[in-house]
């Protein structure tokens, strides 16, 4: 087990900064569950921190010239290619370093942050690229499970039988006909040292994972489940709710990989909730037949097995 | 003075890189740029070169890396050609208006489909919109002089430079070339120290939303800098010539003092055009050739001047522009004589697509009809050379 996650306690609620950097006033819709993670994250990684994002919700929201919210050096490229943009800053800041020209001692977090769509889709290439050259960056992949920006269309990390405007819930075809893609187990494959699920709701646990990310030296990826009301057809107000129902109900189980090969269930679901619960709150589910939510039942039923299983049998050595 | 050495072009081009002391490499391979990205690779494994070289997996990247690397302070550097430029297309804009000082090799070569290594300038014709300055060398001494040249000017202008070589014919070509003395290169080429990029301790926000309100400003913007590179670029030269002894300027002209007619053309074809030039001036001839190095920003003056008193010209184009008034470089003269008093009759030719030859009889078949064309009326917008029927 890496020592630098060996040896790491957890953060102490009390000693955060009552400072954010990302300012209030930027644009996000009510009850927005992704700009969320994006202030969390700023608050465990300090003003230290580069960070890039690529086209999408939190570009545009932040960034309407000449304002921005982003209190830290911001850059913002295009939509695939943030994971490559990360990887020139890596560089940069390596052989500035060796130079001397910037203090060899400072640390200065690089952070990805990242949709669905860019991450799952447009920019897979580029993620996968900079993870296998093991840039020392942070990607958080924020996922509200479509293209919310351009209007609700699928990406590859909608669910099964979800409504969008590109897969709608029609009379022949009911939705999105795809499961939603693995890219867990896509970017698990790429041995990085760290790799983590997290939903906001369980934010302790969230900024942990985006603490321990910032420790470890090498590409990390947090990806992050992010609630889009205005997408998914669900109340503002409902947001933390489908946060923690996501987790309660097996569908996203929140779980780290070390290395590749160290698997850690963070939150064991005994008794999970049915899916049905999650579903309902959301209008994108609401043609659904019980047959319908029972295939999506047993096939979330067997995916959080495996990942059980699998942090059962590659868990960590214990020292 | 430098050495002069036997040297393959490509190496060469990349050791003048490494003298230029750049941080990040950044660079995918495509032929016939591979040599030069093979040789700095072998710099940076070898301890001759201080920087980081990160083999991406795509051009696309290539220039992605560029962007975040200078967009942070570091010098960068990458090379490409054909269907790697065009794939890495999406980001050429977004670094000229980022204002980053990447330099890029190009070593031309045509474009698919057919599938061709071969060179021609296809390729760099679809970047000549996107705010880089852009030049053209004819020779191996001409394309490691342009280099230093590029970061002298890219680093001053604050905007991107792309050195174009005629893939294999300049780039594989083994010729004599001096390289500059590393202390001059220091004193041309000084540490890049930039006013704004990404640094915690003054943070700023690059690559915002353009609203409608801001978006026509914000390109009006680049293209005063951009119009304004001109003179950064002449004066480079000057100060080039300082140092190196060597002269080079915006357009080139061979012969012109007197000259009837004459050919323009970029890139490493004048050489063998020069030869024709020579052996039709040896028959009482009055024929000349206009080389232009600097494409972007056009040097529209420059050009005008260099015309002297020929009544007719023959721009032979080496990309296609379809369905257009002309080829690239075409339509860019001819919409030039448009607004001059001085106005010559225009043929336009393309050739030497895809790798094919042009040899000096070829030279002298256009130069033929370029003395013909003066009384002719045209028929054509432009025609396509050498083309077997």
């Amino acid at each position: 087990m890496r020592p630098e996650l060996a040896k790491f306690k957890g953060l102490n609620i009390k000693e955060l900064p009552k400072e954010d950097w990302i300012a209030p006033g930027h644009r996000a819709c009510q009850g927005c569950g992704t700009v969320l993670p994006l202030k969390l994250a700023l608050k465990v990684l300090g003003p230290n921190t580069i960070a890039v994002s690529s086209t999408g919700c939190m570009e545009i929201i932040t960034s309407p010239f000449p304002f921005t919210s982003w209190k830290i050096p911001w850059i913002h490229v295009a939509f695939e290619n943030s994971a490559t943009v990360a990887s020139g800053i890596d560089s940069a800041i390596k052989a500035l370093k060796r130079k001397g020209k910037i203090p060899k001692r400072e640390k200065i977090n690089i952070v990805v942050f990242a949709g669905d769509g860019a991450t799952f889709d447009i920019g897979l290439q580029f993620v996968s690229g900079a993870l296998e050259r093991g840039h020392n960056f942070i990607y958080i992949c924020l996922d509200n499970e479509a293209y919310m920006n351009t209007g609700v269309q699928r990406s590859g990390g909608t669910p099964f039988l979800a409504h969008t405007t590109t897969s709608p819930a029609g009379k022949v075809i009911h939705g999105n006909i795809t499961w939603k893609k693995n890219l867990d187990g896509i970017i698990a494959a790429h041995n990085i040292p760290y790799f983590a699920t997290a939903s906001p709701a369980f934010y302790m646990d969230y900024m942990n994972k985006v603490k321990k990310a910032s420790l470890v030296e090498g590409p990390a990826f947090i990806h992050v489940y992010s609630p889009c009301p205005t997408g998914w057809g669900s109340k503002g107000e409902d947001t933390i709710k489908l946060c923690k129902l996501i987790v309660e109900t097996r569908i996203f189980p929140l779980y780290e990989v070390i290395d590749g090969k160290y698997y850690i269930l963070n939150r064991k679901v005994d008794k999970p909730k049915p899916v049905e619960e999650y579903l309902k709150l959301q209008r994108r589910f609401r043609h659904l037949k019980p047959e319908e939510i029972e295939m999506i039942q047993k096939r979330v039923n067997e995916d959080y097995e495996r990942i059980a299983k699998m942090c059962e049998v590659f868990a960590p050595p214990k020292d | 003075m430098g050495k002069r050495v036997a040297k393959e072009v490509s190496i060469a081009v990349a050791d003048a890189v490494a003298q230029c002391k750049v941080d990040v490499v950044s660079a995918y391979p495509i032929t016939p740029q591979t040599h030069i990205v093979e040789h700095l690779a072998d710099l940076v494994n070898n301890g001759e070169l201080d920087a980081e070289y990160i083999p991406v997996e795509s051009e696309h990247a290539a220039m992605s890396a560029c962007i975040g690397a200078a967009a942070t302070g570091a010098r960068t550097f990458t090379s490409t050609a054909a269907q790697g430029l065009l794939f890495m297309y999406e980001m050429l804009p977004i670094a000229s208006a980022f204002r980053l000082p990447i330099v890029m090799v190009i070593a031309n070569r045509a474009i698919s489909a057919p599938i061709s290594i071969w060179n021609d300038h296809g390729d760099v014709m679809t970047m000549r919109d996107l705010g880089w300055i852009q030049t053209f060398a004819e020779n191996g001494q001409e394309a490691v002089d342009l280099v230093y040249h590029a970061y002298r000017v890219a680093e001053k202008a604050m905007l991107p430079v792309a050195v174009n070589l005629d893939g294999f014919i300049v780039t594989h070509v083994v010729e004599p070339v001096e390289l500059l003395d590393q202390e001059l290169v220091d004193k041309y080429i000084p540490p890049l120290k930039m006013k704004h990029k990404l640094d915690p301790k003054k943070p700023i926000t690059i690559g915002a939303i353009g609203v409608p309100e801001i978006y026509t400003e914000a390109r009006k913007a680049q293209d005063e800098a951009f119009k304004a590179s001109y003179k950064v670029v002449v004066k480079a030269w000057q100060e080039f010539e300082k140092i190196s002894g060597r002269r080079y300027q915006p357009i080139e002209t061979y012969k012109m003092e007197d000259a009837e007619v004459a050919l323009v053309i970029m890139g490493s074809l004048a050489e063998t055009a020069m030869n024709t030039v020579d052996a039709l001036r040896e028959k009482g001839k009055k024929v000349g050739l206009i080389r232009i190095r600097l494409w972007r920003p056009f040097p529209t003056q420059d050009f005008i001047k260099a015309l002297g008193k020929v009544k007719a010209i023959t721009v032979f184009d080496r990309a296609l522009s379809h369905g257009a008034t002309g080829g690239p470089v075409g339509i860019e003269v001819r919409s030039a004589l448009y607004q001059s008093n001085k106005r010559p009759k225009v043929l336009n030719l393309i050739g030497a697509l895809g790798g094919r030859d042009v040899t000096t009889e070829d030279f002298e078949e256009l130069f033929d009809r370029t003395f013909s064309f003066i009384k002719a009326k045209p028929r054509f917008a432009y025609e396509i050379f050498g083309a077997k029927e």
